[in-house]
C-alpha cells in the first residue's frame, strides 16, 4: 500500500511531532527490564523469541553453502524447537536461501538499497530491491539515507522508502532506521513516522554494522510509534529489534515490552522480529536447560 | 609506623576471581572469615549457583584458546605463578597461619612446598605427553599414535583444611595438560585462595583458565556437579560422605570424570586424571604411496 501523503505533507506531519522524555523512557524500559518470567512462561517465551528470529548472515565470505546450513537452522533449529520467522541474506545470496527453505514456514528476507551504507545512487538502490525481489524474497530489509536525514532532507527520504516500497512489489518492506546513527530519540521518533507514512510494513532498528545496535528504549520508544500510528490511521506496523540482542534474558526483556506497550495483536512473528545470530544458540541452550534440568554450553548447540 | 599508630587501616575486600576479574558475587551476598581461635579476618564474597554458571561460561570460553597453546608457554606461565607467589611468600604465610593456626614458619613451609609445586608441575607441561602417549606397535602398514588431550571444563572442591598448598596440587595438574577449572575454596579458609587470583592475574595466565569461588560446597558444588558444559568433577575438598555420593550421580547424569574424595596419586596420575586419550591411525608406506590400502 502506497502513501497517500505527499512528502512535504509527511515531512511537516513529522517536524510537529513533540520531543521525546528521555528520562521518563529510560525508566519505563528499565522498569520493564526487571520483570521476572521463570518455568512455564519462559518455556513459552523461549519458544515464541526463536519463532520470531530473522536469523542473518549478513558477512563477505557468506557462501552458498553456509546460507544453506543457516537455513536448514532456521527450518528446524533444534528437536521439536519451532522454525525460526525468516533467514536475512544479501540479495546475491537470495535465490540459495529461496530453494534451501522451500517448502517450509521459514520466510526469505534480504537486505538491500546498498546495505549497509545506503550511499549509493537511488536507481542503483531500487535495481537492488528488484533484484532481490526476483530472486524470490519475501521480505526487504532497506535502509534509509541517514545522511538525508540528518541533513534534514525528510522530504527526500520519504520519496526513497516510497520508491523501495513500490519496487517491493508484494514483498513486506522493512525499513531500518540505523538508530545508532540517528543518536537522538527525538530524531528516531521522526525516522519511524517518516517511515511509516511512506509505507513501510515494519520498522527495524539497526543494521547490526555500527557500534550502537538495537538497545531497550529505543525499541521501546518505536513501539510507542508504531501503536500510535494504527490507533491514527488503523495501519498495523511492525517492529524488528536488530543486533546485540545475544541472549535469552535480553529477548525476553523486549517481549514483556511488546506485550505492555503493544499487546497481543504484536504478539507473533507476523509483527515483531528479532535480528539476531547468536541469539538463537543461546535460546536452544536454555530451552535445552528447561527440558533436561542441565545447563549446558556452546558445545551442545552449532556452531555457525 | 609509631607516627601513624592511630591510622585507619585499609581492610582487604576479598572476592571471587573469574574470567580474570575479580567480581563480588552477583548475589551480593558476603560471609565473615574466621581464624581457628575466632578472631574475624575479613569478609569474602558468598558465590552463588549464579556466579558457579558464569564462572563456568568464563572457564569454556577460556579453554580452546589454552590448550592450543604451546605446552612450553603453559609451563612458562606455571614458572610465572611460582615467581609472583615467591615474591610474595611473607604475605601467604601470614594469611596461612591466620588462617590455619599454623606456626609461622610451618607457614612460610608450605607456601614454599607451593612454589616449588608450581614449578613441578610447569616442568610437566611439555613431558607428560611424552610419558603418557607415544608410537604404538601396529600388524599393518599404519603409524599409530596416541596422545592424552584435556577433557575440557573442570570443577574442583578444593580441600578444605589446606587451603593453598591443597588447592594448588588439584589445580596444577588440571591447567599444565590444557584444561581450565572453576576452583570452590576451603569454606572455612577461603582467604589464601583468594589471594592467589592475584598472583594468577599477574601471571600471564589468560582469564578463564582458573576461576577461583568462595562460598558454601553444598551450595554450589551440586549445580557445578550438574552442569552439562562441565566434564570433570574433583571431589577433594568434599568432607560429607553424603554429598559426595550425591554429587557423583548428579556427575553421573552427564557423563564427567569424576576424582573421588581422599584419592591419592603421584603427580603423573593427577596429570592423567583430567585427559582423555586419542589414538590415531595414518596410512604408512605402501598403503599410503599407493593412495589406498583402508
Amino acid at each position: 500500500m502506497g502513501s497517500i501523503l505527499s512528502g512535504a505533507e509527511a515531512a511537516a506531519l513529522v517536524r510537529a511531532l513533540p520531543g521525546v522524555d528521555a528520562v521518563g523512557l529510560e525508566a519505563r524500559a528499565a522498569g520493564l527490564a526487571t520483570r521476572s518470567v521463570k518455568a512455564d512462561a519462559k518455556a513459552k517465551a523461549i519458544d515464541l523469541a526463536i519463532s520470531m528470529i530473522d536469523l542473518t548472515t549478513l558477512e563477505g565470505a557468506d557462501t552458498p553453502g553456509k546460507v544453506r546450513s543457516l537455513a536448514s537452522k532456521a527450518v528446524r533449529p533444534d528437536g521439536d524447537a519451532p522454525a525460526t520467522a525468516a533467514v536475512c541474506v544479501y540479495p546475491s545470496m537470495v535465490a540459495v536461501a529461496a530453494e534451501a527453505v522451500k517448502g517450509s514456514s521459514v520466510k526469505v528476507a534480504s537486505v538491500a538499497t546498498g546495505f549497509p551504507a545506503g550511499q549509493v545512487p537511488l536507481d542503483v538502490r531500487l535495481a537492488d530491491t528488484e533484484a532481490a525481489v526476483r530472486a524470490g524474497a519475501d521480505e526487504i530489509d532497506m535502509v534509509i539515507s541517514r545522511g538525508a536525514f540528518l541533513a534534514g532532507d525528510l522530504e527526500r527520504v520519504f520519496h526513497e522508502i516510497k520508491a523501495v516500497k513500490a519496487a517491493s512489489g508484494e514483498a513486506r518492506l522493512k525499513v531500518i532506521l540505523e538508530t545508532g546513527e540517528l543518536v537522538t530519540y527525538d530524531d528516531v521518533r521522526r525516522a519511524s513516522w517518516l517511515a511509516m507514512y511512506a509505507g513501510a510494513d515494519f520498522i527495524k532498528t539497526s543494521t547490526g554494522k555500527v557500534g550502537v545496535n538495537a538497545t531497550l528504549p529505543v525499541t521501546l520508544l518505536m513501539m510507542q510509534a508504531v501503536r500510535d500510528y494504527r490507533a491514527l490511521t488503523g495501519v498495523q506496523v511492525g517492529v524488528k529489534p536488530a543486533g546485540g540482542i545475544r541472549n535469552t534474558k535480553d529477548a525476553i526483556k523486549y517481549l514483556v515490552c511488546v506485550n505492555e506497550i503493544l499487546g497481543d495483536d504484536w504478539l507473533s512473528n507476523e509483527w515483531f522480529r528479532f535480528g539476531a545470530s547468536s541469539l538463537l544458540n543461546d535460546l536452544l541452550m536454555q530451552r535445552q536447560k528447561l527440558k533436561t534440568g542441565h545447563y549446558s554450553g556452546p558445545d551442545y548447540v552449532t556452531v555457525d | 609506623m609509631s607516627e601513624h599508630a592511630d591510622r585507619l587501616r585499609v581492610k582487604k575486600t576479598y572476592k571471587l576471581y573469574v574470567g580474570g576479574k575479580f567480581p563480588r558475587s552477583e548475589s551480593g551476598r558476603s560471609y565473615p572469615v574466621s581464624s581457628p581461635d575466632g578472631a574475624e579476618l575479613a569478609n569474602a564474597a558468598l558465590a552463588s549457583r549464579k556466579d558457579g554458571r558464569d564462572a563456568v561460561a568464563a572457564a569454556r570460553k577460556a579453554q580452546r584458546p589454552w590448550a592450543g597453546q604451546t605446552a612450553y608457554l603453559r609451563g612458562q606461565i606455571l614458572y610465572r605463578a611460582a615467581e609472583m607467589l615467591e615474591g610474595r611468600a611473607g604475605q601467604f604465610a601470614e594469611e596461612l597461619a591466620d588462617a590455619t593456626g599454623a606456626e609461622a614458619h610451618e607457614a612460610l613451609g608450605t607456601v614454599e612446598a607451593a612454589i616449588d609445586r608450581l614449578v613441578h608441575y610447569a616442568g610437566w607441561t611439555d613431558k607428560y605427553t611424552s610419558v603418557l602417549g607415544g608410537a604404538n606397535p601396529v600388524a599393518g602398514p599404519y603409524f599409530n599414535h596416541t596422545t592424552p588431550e584435556p577433557l575440557g571444563v573442570i570443577a574442583i572442591v578444593a580441600p578444605q583444611d589446606d587451603p593453598l598448598l591443597g588447592l594448588i596440587d588439584a589445580v596444577a595438574p588440571a591447567i599444565a595438560t590444557g584444561n581450565t577449572v572453576v576452583v570452590l575454596a576451603s569454606e572455612a579458609k577461603p582467604l589464601p585462595a583468594l589471594s592467589f587470583g592475584e598472583v594468577l592475574a599477574t601471571s600471564d595466565l589468560p582469564g578463564g583458565v582458573v576461576n577461583l569461588l568462595s562460598g558454601k560446597a553444598a551450595e554450589v558444588a551440586p549445580h557445578l556437579a550438574a552442569h552439562a558444559d562441565v566434564n570433570g568433577l574433583d571431589l577433594g575438598g568434599v568432607a560429607d560422605a553424603g554429598l559426595a555420593a550425591s554429587l557423583e550421580a548428579a556427575a553421573a547424569e552427564t557423563l564427567k570424570v569424576v576424582r573421588r574424595p581422599g584419592r591419592t596419586g603421584t603427580s603423573l596420575d593427577l596429570l592423567r586424571q583430567w585427559t582423555e586419550y586419542k589414538t590415531v591411525w595414518h596410512p604408512a608406506g605402501m598403503a599410503a604411496t599407493a593412495g589406498g590400502g583402508y
